[in-house]
């Protein structure tokens, strides 16, 4: 056990290195100078700085060191937790993304969960059976699968917020102002998540051991919500990792959709302005989210299945 | 007579269009013992699920009349059926391996008939017995087992587990659907005790198989279906020494056994083999063409401790001759085989072919040699691409086109068959196909690696004659895997006996199997269920 968390930890480390170096060797070859581009942004014109503004900052972010020295700098910087300051905001990159990722993680995991509850309602009732119902139920998971959210989360704020005016119509971070946007992502990841759960749960529907538990006069629902769900939960779990991080970035755009505040805004300015240390602190943050992520995914998994706990 | 126990007549069953079951009637007093006989299709698992009402959603069920302790249960809704199943009828299903849930602790499967049907107890008591549910049908270490997961028992103590799980809330009457396959045969001849030992206590006993030999053992009364439509019925005496029905009689037949040594199986009045081909022989060289001297093979476990697989196992193989080797799962068997197939590299040891260098070679070396010796196993369909038809999968073995129709005619696969895929055969002519792929090559020995296990006894039979007519017309050398011990001893000159991982005796296979010297032999050969009315004419 002790072996497994060490291992998992290594693993953890050597994927942020990665990300943190990628980051750092993609702003290298950025084109263009550094200090004339973060000079113009600041100024927000094009213009042609002076060698003496050019040689303060060059100075001030150590420019004119060897890229080897930069890096080690980097890293050590990183290994502190220290992110560096943001070219526009002058602010430590670590207090931007403390401050809006909140919201983030907030939607994106109410979005999972309500993406699992709405997958797992329409199999559990619909997957098996030869009615009306089960068909537009499978039918509803193919179509909601294939929908670009931003459309979904349009439609929703035209039909649910602007028009009835149930819900509010952007900027909210109350409860109720999350319902919306986590439904936009959610929904076609349920889609996604059911197709997949529903093929398991046929699967394991033929199973002999469901058969044998009919034998011993379980019912059909209590066939379904105590032997196949767990069987057929396990791919849709797996999923459920990589599912989180898609969600981070879809965030993004339904932030923007619905004017929320989170880290899609500050990845858009960031990514605009050429603001590398706080595009760096994002990507860093975000790779963060994989791995917490896929941590929870293991830990789910052994909960799930318990032949993993003891092999 | 006492009141029946269960009284059934007319049973129907039909999936869409196809008729599943015809007009079956039976009638079981308490305490006795019914088998159902026959081969796959023959809509026996079908009566079986429906006596509980679990025929399947799609199927249409018809019955005259259906009683049940005295009590009309024709009509019965699922809700009331739920009321009657592992209360009043327990049932053991098939696939004793599969047939818990492999997430939930053993005890959670035992105990949930009762919960089901109103336990009235608290929650220890429940676990409490549990327990003793599992201790009365002989699982050891019965608290420990209760909370292990089923993957961390063995075969045999998952089918106790099971009955346990059927006997739970006292039944008058246990349906058991195939309860012995799958398992070896040791572990098989323990179970039917523990059927016969419950039998004994009162309970009425349905027993569903294919296993004619199991059967014979067990029933009061059998009935033989074929088709869907029960052929013969009678006291188990009766059908078995004096079977009415030609259908009775061939399946009889087919059983391989010492006493079917040298004689066909099936009732085919077609000539051996219709066209015997020019077959490379291997070379002419004194000695036995495959010798395999002091084998070892170890894996090492997740645990990281080598196991020692294959321990110093030695043999040789003579041209045309048949070398059986028996075992249990475990044994080491399959292992050997693949030794010697050279698919998997010995710790130590050698494998001669043609009295030269095999094992040794590199695999470049060993390549253009790999035609000598080909392979059949248990399930062909996962050896076959699937998208691939007949001709085609016989064709990449073979070294010219023009070989594949008369290989095809060779394992006698009609014509018609030839450009189908592997999943629209059957099983029986699924295997025809992988014996004429591994013909193709021309070699001088074939591993054959459980070759019939899948296959219902009729099909087996077929098979089995038709592999011992290739080895006597085309002179090739039988390495012959098998659990059957009747199948082995059938067509083996030689068998070789395996016990974790080492020979234990080996000799002809009438010394080996008639008159057993090693204690694991001996306890192999009495566990083996008999044909209790073998017909003597058969060897006469």
């Amino acid at each position: 056990m002790a072996a497994t968390v060490l291992k998992r930890l290594a693993g953890a480390v050597l994927v942020l290195w990665a990300t943190a170096t990628f980051t750092f060797v993609v702003q290298l070859f950025m084109p263009g100078d550094r200090a004339t581009m973060i000079i113009n942004t600041q100024a927000g014109n094009l213009q042609n700085p002076s060698p003496e503004e050019i040689a303060t900052l060059n100075e001030r972010y150590g420019f004119d060191d060897s890229y080897l020295t930069q890096y080690l700098h980097y890293l050590g910087d990183l290994a502190r937790g220290d992110l560096g300051v943001s070219y526009n905001q002058h602010q430590p990159v670590t207090e931007i993304i403390a401050a809006q990722i909140g919201p983030t993680i907030v939607l994106t995991v109410s979005a999972l969960i309500l993406a699992w509850v709405i997958s797992l309602i329409i199999t559990v009732l619909a997957t098996g059976r030869d009615n009306v119902w089960s068909r537009a139920a499978t039918g509803f998971q193919i179509v909601t699968a294939a929908l670009p959210p931003y459309w979904i989360g349009t439609i929703l704020l035209v039909l649910l917020a602007v028009q009835t005016g149930i819900f509010p119509v952007e900027g909210d971070t109350s409860v109720i102002g999350l319902i919306l946007p986590a439904l936009t992502l959610a929904i076609p990841l349920s889609g996604f998540l059911g197709q997949v759960t529903q093929d398991e749960f046929e699967r394991v529907l033929e199973q002999p051991f469901v058969t044998s538990s009919r034998t011993r006069g379980m019912g059909d629902l209590g066939v379904r919500l105590r032997h196949v769900l767990r069987h057929a939960v396990l791919p849709a779990v797996t999923l459920s990792g990589w599912a989180l991080g898609a969600l981070f970035s879809g965030a993004v755009l339904i932030e923007a959709v619905f004017s929320r505040p989170g880290i899609g805004g500050i990845l858009v300015q960031a990514t605009s302005g050429r603001d590398i240390p706080l595009v760096t602190g994002v990507m860093l943050a975000s790779a963060v989210m994989y791995i917490v992520a896929n941590l929870l995914v293991d830990v789910a998994y052994r909960y799930v299945d318990p032949r993993l706990r003891t092999a | 007579m006492s009141a029946p126990l269960i009284r059934l007549e007319g049973l129907r069953v039909a999936f869409g269009p196809t008729e599943a079951v015809r007009e079956v009637s039976f009638e079981l007093q308490p305490g006795r013992s019914l088998a159902i006989v026959g081969e796959s299709g023959s809509g026996k698992s079908v009566t079986a699920r429906t006596l509980v009402g679990l025929t399947g959603g799609r199927a249409q069920v018809g019955v005259d009349r259906y009683e049940y302790l005295g009590r009309d249960v024709s009509a019965l809704s699922d809700r009331e059926w739920r009321k009657v199943r592992g209360k009043e009828i327990g049932f053991v299903t098939q696939d004793a391996l599969v047939s818990l849930d492999g997430l939930r602790p053993v005890g959670k499967e035992v105990g949930e008939g009762p919960r089901l049907h109103g336990w009235s107890g608290s929650k220890d008591e429940l676990r409490a017995r549990v327990v003793e549910l599992l201790r009365d049908v002989g699982v050891p270490e019965p608290e420990l087992k209760a909370r292990q997961l089923p993957h961390e028992l063995s075969g045999g103590q998952r089918q106790r587990a099971l009955i346990a799980s059927a006997l739970a809330l006292d039944p008058s009457l246990l349906i058991a659907d195939e309860p012995t396959t799958a398992l070896d045969v040791t572990i098989q001849a323990q179970v039917l005790e523990l059927l016969e030992a419950t039998r004994a206590r009162g309970k009425a006993l349905i027993l569903i198989s294919h296993d004619l030999a199991v059967v014979s053992r067990m029933a009061d009364f059998v009935l033989v279906m074929r088709e869907g439509e029960v052929v013969e019925r009678g006291p188990a005496a009766q059908v078995f020494g004096d079977p009415q029905h030609e259908y009775t009689r061939k399946l009889l037949d087919a059983v391989p056994s010492a006493h079917s040594r040298g004689a066909r199986l099936s009732p085919s009045s077609a000539p051996r083999l219709a066209v015997v081909p020019e077959h490379r022989t291997a070379p002419a060289g004194e000695g036995p063409l495959l010798r395999a001297r002091d084998l070892v093979k170890s894996f090492r476990g997740p645990d990281k401790l080598a196991r020692t697989v294959v321990q110093d196992v030695s043999f040789d193989l003579a041209r045309g001759e048949t070398l059986g080797i028996v075992g249990e799962s475990g044994s080491g068997k399959s292992t050997t085989a693949r030794l010697v197939l050279a698919l998997e590299t010995a710790d130590s040891g050698v494998v001669e072919l043609g009295g030269r260098a095999w094992s040794t070679l590199s695999e470049r070396e060993r390549r253009p040699r790999r035609r000598e010796i080909s392979v059949i196993y248990q399930d062909p369909l996962s050896s076959f691409d699937p998208r691939w038809p007949v001709e085609r999968i016989v064709g990449d073995a073979a070294e010219d086109a023009a070989q594949v129709s008369e290989l095809l005619d060779l394992v006698g696969l009609e014509r018609s068959l030839r450009d189908r895929r592997p999943l629209e055969l059957s099983g029986g002519q699924r295997q025809r196909v992988a014996i004429a792929r591994a013909l193709a090559p021309r070699p001088s020995v074939i591993v054959c690696d459980e070759p019939v296990s899948a296959l219902d006894v009729s099909i087996q039979a077929q098979v089995l004659d038709l592999l011992a007519d290739l080895r006597d017309e085309l002179d090739v050398s039988l390495l012959f895997i098998s659990h059957d011990l009747g199948v082995v001893h059938h067509l083996s000159d030689r068998v070789l006996v395996m016990s974790e991982g080492r020979v234990v005796e080996q000799g002809t296979a009438d010394a080996v199997f008639l008159n057993p010297k090693h204690d694991y032999t001996q306890r192999l050969v009495a566990a083996v269920p008999r044909l209790g009315y073998q017909r003597e004419q058969v060897a006469a």
